[in-house]
C-alpha cells in the first residue's frame, strides 16, 4: 500500500498505464500533423484520431462526426454555452443552468449575460437534484439551451437527465450536459438521454491532462455553435488548433477502456464506497451529503459535526481527499455546491469528498476508514463546539462575535 | 499548502487542550469565531493573585494553523503577568509559525481569544476591560 493514499479521483484521475502505453508512439515515431494530407506522416496520424473519435464516440453511442475534440472539459462546456448562445441569439436569448454546476459552465454563463443574454440558475432541492416543476416553469419561448451537469464533481448526485431533456426539447430549447463526471462510470448515450451537446474530460478517466472532446448533435436536430477559437478551421471549423495526437490517443483509450471495464467497476467500487461510508457514518454527527441513491458509485462527501475540514485533512494526511471548507479555498467562501444544498455554513466547513478510482483497493479503504475515524476523534477533542454539543448547549443561543 | 514543522508539531501534539472552570473569578474565558465562518477558539486562563497567569487551557475549531496558534498562545501566556499577555501580537504568532499570508487570519483569531480572556478575568474581578483600538493586518 502507498501512502498517501489517493482517493480525490474526482479531481483528477492516474493515467492507466494501458493509455500511457497507446500514446507513447505519438510523441515521437509517429510524430506527424493530423492535418497533414499529402504525406505519410499526417495519414498516421490522421488514422489515429480518425479511430480514437470512434472509441469516444461510441462510449456515449453517438457517431464518430459528432465528437469535436478540446483541450478539456472546460473548454467544451465554454464552446458549447458561447458557441451556442452566439449561434442561435437570433431565435432567443435565454439559456437555463443550475447553481451546482461546475465553474466553467457558470462562469461561460457570466459571460453570456455580459452579452447580452438571460440565464437562469436554477436551485436545487436539498439532496442536490433539480426540480422539474421548476425547470418546466422557468422555460420561456426566448429559451434556447438548457445546460444541466449530468453527475455532480462535490456530491456526486445524478440528475434526471432524460426528464430534463424532454422538457428543454418540449419547449423547443437544445439541452446540453457537462457530463465529465458521469462519462465512464455509467451508461451514458446520447440518443436515450436525450442529449444534444455534451463535454467530457479525458483526465478524469484515466487518460491525460489537457484533452477533452465536445460531442454536438448532428441529426434531429442538427446543431451548430460559433467556433470560439479562429484559424485553420479544424473540427469541421468548430475549433481551430492543431489537433493534440498524442492526448487525443489517450482520450480514445480510456474511453474504450472505460466501456469494457464500466459495468464491473461501478459495482466494485459502490460496494467499496458504501463500506466507506457505513463505516464513517457510524460516527456520531455524521451526515452524507446529497441525493445517496441517484448518485455516481465512487464518490461520497460526508460531513463530520464540529470538526472544520482542513484541520481535519491535516489530520488525515495519509490521505489525499478534499473539503469545502472554506479554509481550503482562495475565496474563503465555503463550497458553493454544498451551500446550495442549503447545508448551514458550519456543516459545509465540516465536509469531506472521498472519491474512489479505478486503482483504490480494498486495503486502502479499510486504512482510510481507520484513519478518518482516529482524525474525527482527535479534532472533536480539540473542538470546542464537540465539548458545547456534548455539554447540551445549543450553539445557535450563543452570540458569535463575527470577523 | 505545505505547513511549516512548528505548525505541524503544535497541531500533532497541541499543548494544554482542555477546560478550565469558568465559574471561577480565578478563571478567565474567550470564545472567539463562529462557528459559520469555519473557526472557533476557546482560551482560557487561570490567574493568581499576583494576576500572574498559571495555567491556560484551549479548545479549537479550525484549521491547523489555527490550532497551531491557540497551542502557541497557552505556552506563551503561562508564567506571564496578564499585563504582558496583553502585549501579545498576532504578529509574533505569525513568525514564530512561519504563518503564509492566508492564514494571518488564524493568528488574528489567537490574540483576539487572548484579549477577551483577559478582559473576561478584568470583568469578573472588578477591573474595566482593557479596549484594543489595534488593526489587525
Ligand atoms: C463537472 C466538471 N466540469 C468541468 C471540469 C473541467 O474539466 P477540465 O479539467 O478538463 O477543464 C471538471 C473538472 O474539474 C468537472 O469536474
Ligand atoms: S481557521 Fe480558517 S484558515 Fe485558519
Amino acid at each position: 500500500m502507498n501512502i498517501p493514499i489517493y482517493l480525490d479521483n474526482n479531481a483528477t484521475t492516474p493515467m492507466d498505464p494501458r493509455v500511457l502505453e497507446a500514446m507513447l508512439p505519438y510523441f515521437n515515431e509517429k510524430f506527424g500533423n493530423a492535418a497533414s494530407r499529402n504525406h505519410a506522416f499526417g495519414w498516421v496520424a490522421e488514422e489515429a484520431v480518425d479511430y480514437a473519435r470512434e472509441q469516444v464516440a461510441k462510449l456515449i453511442g453517438a457517431s464518430e462526426k459528432e465528437i469535436i475534440f478540446t483541450s478539456g472539459a472546460t473548454e467544451s462546456d465554454n464552446l458549447a454555452i458561447k458557441g451556442v448562445f452566439e449561434m442561435y441569439k437570433e431565435k432567443g436569448n435565454h439559456i437555463i443552468t443550475t447553481v451546482t454546476e461546475h465553474k466553467a459552465v457558470l462562469d461561460a454563463c457570466k459571460h453570456v449575460e455580459k452579452l447580452g443574454g438571460k440565464v437562469t440558475y436554477l436551485p436545487v432541492k436539498e439532496d442536490g437534484l433539480v426540480d422539474l416543476a421548476v425547470l418546466e416553469a422557468a422555460m420561456t419561448p426566448e429559451t434556447i439551451l438548457v445546460s444541466i451537469m449530468y453527475g455532480n464533481n462535490e456530491i456526486g448526485v445524478i440528475q434526471p437527465i432524460k426528464e430534463i431533456s424532454a422538457i428543454a426539447h418540449k419547449h423547443g430549447a437544445l439541452f446540453m450536459t457537462d457530463a465529465v463526471q458521469a462519462v465512464g462510470k455509467i451508461p451514458v448515450d446520447v440518443n436515450a438521454d436525450g442529449i444534444d451537446l455534451l463535454a467530457l474530460s479525458a483526465h478524469k478517466i484515466y487518460g491525460p491532462k489537457g484533452v477533452g472532446a465536445l460531442y454536438v448533435r448532428r441529426k434531429g436536430p442538427r446543431v451548430k455553435v460559433t467556433a470560439q477559437m479562429d484559424g485553420g478551421g479544424h473540427e469541421r471549423g468548430m475549433r481551430s488548433g492543431t489537433l493534440n495526437v498524442p492526448g487525443i490517443v489517450g482520450l480514445g483509450k480510456a474511453c474504450e477502456l472505460c466501456g469494457q471495464e464500466m459495468e464491473s467497476e461501478a459495482k466494485r467500487l459502490s460496494a467499496l464506497r458504501d463500506k466507506l461510508q457505513s463505516a464513517l457514518t457510524v460516527l456520531e454527527e455524521s451526515y452524507v451529503n446529497g441525493n445517496v441513491e441517484h448518485r455516481l458509485p465512487h464518490v461520497a462527501n460526508i460531513s463530520f459535526k464540529y470538526v472544520e475540514g482542513e484541520g481535519l485533512m491535516m489530520a488525515m494526511k495519509d490521505l489525499a481527499v478534499s473539503s469545502g471548507s472554506a479554509c481550503t479555498s482562495a475565496s474563503l467562501e465555503p463550497s458553493y455546491v454544498l451551500k446550495s444544498l442549503g447545508l448551514s455554513d458550519d456543516l459545509a466547513h465540516s465536509s469531506i469528498r472521498f472519491g474512489l478510482g479505478r486503482f483504490t483497493t480494498e486495503e486502502e479503504v479499510d486504512y482510510a476508514i481507520e484513519v478518518t475515524k482516529k482524525a474525527v476523534t482527535h479534532l472533536r477533542d480539540l473542538s470546542p463546539l464537540w465539548e458545547m454539543f456534548k455539554e447540551g448547549i445549543d450553539l445557535n443561543s450563543i452570540e458569535w462575535a463575527e470577523h | 499548502m505545505a505547513y511549516s514543522d512548528k505548525v505541524i508539531d503544535h497541531y500533532t501534539n497541541p499543548r494544554n487542550v482542555g477546560t478550565l472552570d469558568k465559574s471561577s473569578h480565578k478563571v478567565g474565558t474567550g470564545l472567539v469565531g463562529a462557528p459559520e465562518c469555519g473557526d472557533v477558539m476557546r482560551l482560557q486562563i487561570q490567574v493568581d493573585d499576583n494576576n500572574v497567569i498559571t495555567d491556560a487551557k484551549f479548545k479549537t475549531f479550525g484549521c491547523g494553523s489555527a490550532i497551531a496558534s491557540s497551542s502557541l498562545a497557552t505556552e506563551w501566556l503561562k508564567g506571564k503577568s496578564i499585563d504582558d499577555a496583553m502585549k501579545i501580537d498576532n504578529m509574533d504568532i505569525v513568525e514564530e509559525l512561519a504563518l503564509p499570508p492566508v492564514k494571518i487570519h488564524c493568528s488574528v483569531l489567537a490574540e483576539d481569544a487572548i484579549k477577551a480572556a483577559i478582559n473576561d478575568f478584568r470583568v469578573k474581578n472588578g477591573l474595566a476591560p482593557i479596549e484594543s483600538e489595534k488593526v489587525h493586518h
